[in-house]
């Protein structure tokens, strides 16, 4: 198999995902976003794998091993954005991550509502 | 400059008599089976991983990821990594895509079309997609034009070969990992129940702000059915 295949294939798809994490508003579809960008990286690993192990006789198979290791990183972070998302919506009532501007410098102009609730929130 | 020219202009020979070697035992412009069944399905994840960034549903944008996860197994298939395709089945589409679908249904995301599910800089952002994806291409099939893996033989990926290689040279970045899925688990627990000080201190201040939100969640979603 050409090894542009796959190569062009991931490259794809983590544009896509990228285009997702800019883009989108929710903050589960953000994570949806990066699933993504990594499962590409993931392709590259493999691929580069498997023709790292017949063209140049490596029997480490890093790529493969690196791969799983992704997978189950992956899927603690997975873990790890959902409670940290479903306690900001417990706190906020909301997961829209353009909300969510409490540390930004320059307040736009609806930023007295979520001063006067987080005001509220803390007192 | 012309003696320090020679000697690249004779590799130029050399790695193209390589470059035709290799593009006659192979082929540019006959795929094989494995080609066209990986570029069909490389299709189909792309499209379903497009639709998931740019529907307007929610629920369905999780619906095809796993239709892009499951692509992207079948791909691991065809590249004779069978271990990670069946683990990506597990975990993957098994166990990410329902965390997702939870997360989606307990921060009470609407059911039907959302239309404010894609902020307003999703100009600029499809700009630097574009930009990226073609650099990226453009730089990828530039630098592996002329390199081919091997499928035949035996796969390289099997249960066999991966165990061995996982429980003889990663052992140590392997047991790393069950501390840090450990590290995780405990975090989140830590992360998804009430903090007690504020359970204890000020019930009824800390609950109020969150009354009222849940409340305007629930009717934003019978405005919406």
């Amino acid at each position: 198999m050409h090894l542009a295949y796959p190569a062009v294939l991931a490259a794809l798809l983590f544009c896509t995902g990228l285009y997702g994490v800019l883009a989108r508003r929710n903050a589960i579809l953000v994570l949806m976003s990066v699933e993504l960008m990594l499962n590409a990286v993931n392709l590259n690993l493999v691929a580069f794998d498997v023709w790292l192990s017949r063209a140049a006789r490596d029997t480490l198979h890093s790529g493969q091993a690196l791969t799983l290791f992704t997978i189950a990183i992956a899927a603690a972070e997975i873990g790890i954005g959902l409670a940290i998302v479903l306690a900001v919506y417990r706190n906020r009532g909301t997961s829209d991550i353009d909300k969510l501007r409490d540390t930004a410098e320059g307040h736009g102009p609806d930023s007295d509502a979520p001063a006067a609730e987080k005001a509220e929130a803390t007192a | 400059m012309i003696l320090a020219a020679a000697p690249t202009a004779a590799t130029a020979t050399a790695a193209r008599a390589a470059t035709t070697v290799a593009a006659e035992h192979h082929g540019f412009l006959s795929p094989t089976g494995v080609e066209i069944a990986f570029l069909l399905v490389g299709l189909l994840t792309f499209g379903a991983a497009v639709v998931t960034v740019t529907t307007k549903q929610l629920v369905h944008a999780a619906l095809w990821l796993v239709v892009a996860l499951g692509g992207l197994a079948v791909e691991y298939l065809l590249l004779t990594a069978e271990f990670i395709a069946w683990v990506q089945v597990l975990i993957y589409v098994g166990s990410v895509v329902v965390l997702l679908l939870f997360g989606l249904m307990l921060t009470r995301a609407p059911i039907g079309r959302s239309p404010d599910a894609d902020s307003g800089n999703r100009w600029a952002a499809l700009t630097v997609a574009v930009a990226s994806a073609g650099a990226l291409v453009w730089v990828v099939v530039d630098a592996f034009r002329t390199t081919w893996v091997e499928l035949d033989g035996a796969a390289s990926g099997s249960t066999e070969v991966t165990g061995a290689s996982l429980f003889q040279n990663w052992v140590l970045p392997f047991e790393a990992l069950s501390v840090l899925l450990l590290a995780a688990l405990v975090g989140a627990i830590v992360l998804s129940r009430k903090a007690k000080a504020d359970s204890a201190a000020g019930g009824m201040k800390a609950a109020a702000p969150r009354v009222p939100g849940s409340r305007d969640g629930e009717q934003d979603k019978e405005g919406v059915r």
